[in-house]
């Protein structure tokens, strides 16, 4: 398996970073926040994106993609992850895109994925419940049969950038078993109440009360739902697995450069062997990181029968670097390190959230212990 | 046809002609092959395997012809290895010879020096040691004091060497000695080629916690060796032999994912039968969780290896990275025999004797000799200070 970039590859990673760099630093994060702006993210920056072609990145050729393939995706989602990027690439381009991809009609396919190409539409998966914690059927979400079609009736929560999604893909009981559905947002029935969570992106708690659908909003076949789930989710972790190891190594960077510059005891923070080995410690963790995240992505484009397994490989030491790189950041900054005015402490509540998003490293390596069958 | 496709047909051509039935799937370690040398006595399917080999110039298929070796492309080579790999087939002929002192001596060798060493190192008649460590220079290699004085067109050499692996049954060794005193001490070391035959070098083996080891000390007494053995210029060898560990470090990340091949597979059966659990999960969980823990642990490893040496093979030199992959390497190693100790629990506890388990036996002894990863060919602090130093320029400390 190639686990380097090729000439083109590479590119793509500098002009995201060059992007991402002079874009968006850290600031427009904190004053979204501060202003707790309605939308959460900037649509200009995200029309910015799709110029540059990533929200069409890995989409098909016949849906306006360039048809390029998850690798690519990824290295575009570990730049982002370097300064937090707040537009909504995961909840779109991972969740509601993939689910398209992978088991959406044509029509729905049609109408969906130009539009994200074209950075005019934003998708979302509304798949967890409260109580769900990392099982995907462990819902409550029914959606009954009617004449027209079905009839949606549950509460979805952590539904990313559910505030603003033009439509979701939502996870719903059926007699068949669990059935994936795309829902318009606009449609009547929907309520939506945005939830301020730790590291302040967006997500959305949605009620559905009653929502009327025709057949054609279903995904696959009602029965499929959970494989079909599975392998979006799957997928999703092992792109956030990439922003999170974008986000480390930003971390570790920034803490790098504060061992070189910081003096106490009239030497830099970075000539003291204690703080130096620790330091080395996080390189090593970050190298063999990135490995598993290129080998899991790589897996998506090549080994379509290794991504389950890939992706808990990937998830899981994406969990525990990001945590204890954070961790160790905000250990190593001393006392500013804790302070609002650092941005240490946006890469802190970030890590956090982003480990307990598609399986923490306990469910991860516990999935692949039942894979490997023990 | 590609080129490399067609090769791959040729190699595997040549490996069902030649190949002996007894060595398919006979490989354990990188490592677990013909060494060579004056002493070895080769079971015939090995020497037989040697010397298709050989003639068909796949001994060291890296190396250039004049020297012995096959001239072929990394990508060429690749293809060889990966079909020994898939038959788990030896290679051919291991060694410090070629994986270490040779690549040295292309990079500074004297072309006379290659002449007489490598195609010596490729036809098997020669088994290399390498002398660097002393009793009184372990971590801090460069304060060596074995000493080399000159004398005509000769050097004579008094001293120590330990930790010379096999040096019992090597033919020549390559050391590092002291050739001035005057300066700061890494400006004071040569790099230099001995005959082991050479009247006043002895060795002694070393026993270690595990029962045995391929250890030995290696005396120097009054030892006269030609300074046309030396590699590079005299009192430079400080750099030959930094770029030497290079090598070495890099080897033994590779050597030690190939021996974490098939850990989880092998935990898990023993985990069975030392829980009474015939199938699905362990009933053990905190057992479960930790060969889990190892299996991705060995899994990532094994792809940063692989990563490194792709990156390698596009023309990059081995750097500081291969500190990483003895940190890691070596980490796991202990973790996997610990591991194996736990989970065969108290039956598994024999230090010899029919009572016990061969497998079970074996974990125990791994598990000993494992403790000496983390210390030999640069102790993991070492390899930390590396890192910190080359790699993220943290000033101020010790090299």
């Amino acid at each position: 398996m190639k686990l380097t970039f090729d000439e083109q590859q590479e590119e793509l990673a500098r002009t995201a970073r060059a992007f991402v760099t002079s874009s968006t630093p850290i600031a427009r994060v904190r004053a979204l926040r501060d202003s707790r702006d309605a939308i959460g993210f900037s649509r200009e920056i995200w029309q910015q994106m799709a110029d540059l072609g990533w929200t069409g990145l890995c989409l098909p050729e016949q849906y306006s993609g360039l048809g390029l393939g998850f690798v690519e995706l990824c290295i575009v989602l570990e730049e982002a992850g370097r300064r937090l990027v707040p537009e909504p690439l995961i909840s779109t381009l991972l969740l509601g895109a993939q689910a398209l991809l992978l088991g959406g009609t044509p029509a729905q396919k049609a109408r969906f994925l130009p539009r994200v190409a074209a950075g005019t539409a934003v998708l979302g998966l509304a798949f967890q419940e409260r109580g769900s914690r990392y099982e995907l059927d462990r819902i409550e979400t029914v959606a009954e049969r009617t004449p027209q079609g079905f009839r949606l009736r549950g509460e979805k929560t952590n539904v990313l950038d559910g505030h603003v999604a033009d439509a979701w893909v939502v996870s719903a009981r059926t007699e068949q078993g669990l059935a994936l559905f795309l829902v318009d947002s606009s449609t009547p029935g929907v309520e939506i109440v945005r939830q301020q969570r730790i590291d302040s992106r967006n997500a959305a708690n949605i009620r559905l009360a009653g929502v009327e659908l025709t057949s054609d909003a279903l995904l696959g076949r009602p029965g499929q739902g959970l494989e079909l789930l599975g392998r979006v989710v799957d997928r999703a972790a092992i792109g956030l697995s990439a922003e999170m190891l974008g986000s480390a190594s930003q971390t570790f960077e920034d803490t790098l450069a504060y061992l070189k510059t910081r003096k106490q005891f009239d030497v830099t923070l970075g000539s003291f062997q204690a703080l130096q080995h620790r330091a080395a410690r996080l390189f090593i963790e970050l190298s063999l990181a990135r490995a598993a995240v290129l080998a899991a992505a790589r897996a998506v484009d090549e080994a379509p029968e290794q991504v389950a397994r890939m992706a808990s490989l990937a998830k899981a030491r994406a969990s525990d670097l990001f945590v204890h790189v954070a961790n160790e950041a905000v250990q190593m900054h001393g006392g500013i390190g804790v302070t609002d005015e650092c941005q240490l402490g946006f890469y802190l509540k970030r890590a956090r959230v982003a480990e307990l998003t598609f399986g923490d490293a306990a469910w991860h390596r516990r999935r692949w212990a039942e894979l490997a069958g023990y | 046809m590609s080129d490399i496709q067609s090769f791959r047909e040729s190699v595997r051509a040549f490996i069902a002609e030649h190949a002996p039935k007894s060595l398919y799937g006979a490989r354990r370690g990188r490592f677990d092959g013909y060494w060579g040398g004056r002493k070895a006595q080769p079971e015939p399917d090995v020497k037989r395997w040697f010397e298709a080999a050989l003639e068909r110039r796949l001994i060291a298929p890296t190396w250039p012809q004049e020297f012995g070796g096959g001239g072929l492309s990394r990508d060429h080579v690749l293809v060889w290895e990966e079909e020994l790999t898939a038959l788990a087939l030896p290679p051919p002929l291991v060694g410090v010879g070629l994986t270490m002192i040779g690549p040295t001596l292309l990079d500074y060798g004297t072309e006379q020096q290659k002449r007489e060493h490598l195609p010596r190192i490729v036809r098997g008649e020669v088994r290399w040691a390498q002398g660097y460590s002393e009793p009184g220079a372990g971590s801090d290699l460069a304060s060596l004091s074995t000493r080399a004085v000159r004398e005509g067109d000769d050097f004579i050499i008094n001293g120590q060497k330990i930790w010379t692996t096999h040096a019992d049954k090597s033919d020549f060794i390559f050391a590092l000695v002291r050739t001035n005193t005057q300066v700061k001490k890494q400006l004071g070391i040569t790099f230099i080629l001995i005959d082991m035959e050479t009247p006043g070098v002895s060795t002694r083996p070393i026993d270690l916690i595990s029962g045995w080891s391929p250890f030995c000390e290696t005396f120097f007494d009054n030892v006269r060796v030609s300074a046309k053995n030396v590699v590079g210029n005299v009192d430079a060898g400080w750099t030959v032999a930094k770029a030497l560990l290079g090598y070495e470090r890099s080897m033994i990340g590779e050597a030690m994912s190939s021996e974490l091949d098939g850990a989880e597979r092998t935990l898990v059966a023993r985990a069975r039968q030392a829980l009474g659990a015939a199938a699905g999960p362990l009933p053990d969980p905190d057992l479960r969780r930790n060969i889990a823990e190892l299996a991705m642990d060995v899994e990532t490893f094994a792809f940063a290896v692989d990563r490194l040496r792709q990156t390698v093979q596009e023309g990059h030199k081995p750097g500081a990275e291969s500190s990483t992959l003895k940190v890691v390497g070596s980490d796991l190693k202990q973790r996997r025999w610990e591991l194996g100790v736990r989970v065969a629990g108290p039956d598994g506890l024999g230090w010899e004797g029919p009572s016990y388990d061969a497998a079970d036996l074996k974990t125990t002894r791994e598990w000993l000799r494992s403790r000496a990863n983390t210390i030999e060919g640069g102790t993991s602090e070492i390899q930390l200070n590396i890192i910190a130093k080359q790699v993220l320029g943290l000033g101020g400390g010790k090299p």
